[in-house]
């Protein structure tokens, strides 16, 4: 009988980020305010 | 809203304030950009620091307003995490970085043998406890003990020093032993760092 040569495929769990790192992205942009004066911009993180 | 609306149109509302367009945006390609990073990577934790930066830089990009609509969406973003994940490799090629893993540890080798501060203290207890309780003992006892344990004397030399002979040494030796671990068995003294 021939043989299957051909690896399974790994686990390919991990393709996603971790849930903490998307929530944290999405704190970050709520808490980011930019302030422009004089043609200079500031990024300001409120908590 | 998330499977109506294409990229450019989330973009514009992320633009104007709509936060939530930010997570339909990280919802619809997160598993894209993520994979593109481990397959570069292929670690967890890296994957995951280069996707958050990717998405800082991506909403600092949108909140300047220094976003050019010319581009897509998805392509801009793999751009930034392509250099990013460049960025990765040339700051750890400056300084290649070593890690231990189960067979072996770099630690095991270059360990830092003397006590931490903790131990250096309850090692000085332990010292200045054993001196103490030495002081109970009798004076021939304690004489022995004393030459055999801090002078590292022999028991030949301590023998003639103390004009005994040898088995006398020994003898004495044995029973401040034996003293010492009767009284500290009576206070219920733990002597072990």
């Amino acid at each position: 009988m021939a043989k299957i040569y051909s690896k399974k495929n790994e686990d390919v769990k991990c393709v996603s980020p971790k849930k903490e790192t998307i929530s944290f992205l999405l704190n970050y942009s709520k808490a980011l305010r930019i302030v422009t004066h004089k043609n200079i911009q500031f990024e300001n993180i409120l908590n | 809203m998330g499977k109506l609306l294409q990229d450019s149109e989330l973009v514009s509302k992320y633009i104007k304030g709509n936060e939530g367009a930010l997570e339909i945006l990280i919802e619809r390609h997160n598993q894209r950009i993520y994979s593109f990073i481990f397959s570069k990577v292929y670690d967890k934790e890296v994957a995951d620091d280069i996707f958050q930066d990717t998405f800082i830089k991506v909403i600092n990009t949108l909140k300047k307003g220094k976003y050019n609509e010319e581009g897509k969406f998805l392509p801009w973003v793999m751009r930034i995490a392509h250099n990013l994940v460049i960025d990765y490799f040339r700051k750890n090629k400056r300084m290649p970085k070593f890690e231990g893993n189960d067979d072996f540890n770099i630690f095991s080798v270059i360990a830092d043998g003397s006590l931490n501060a903790e131990n250096q203290i309850i090692k000085d207890q332990v010292d200045f406890d054993v001196r103490r309780l030495m002081e109970e003992l009798p004076d021939d006892q304690r004489e022995v003990l004393y030459m055999r344990i801090y002078r590292d004397m022999s028991f030949k030399e301590i023998a003639d020093a103390t004009d005994v002979s040898i088995n006398t040494a020994l003898g004495r030796m044995r029973y401040a032993l034996i003293n010492l671990r009767k009284v500290i068995e009576k206070n219920n003294m733990i002597l072990v760092n």
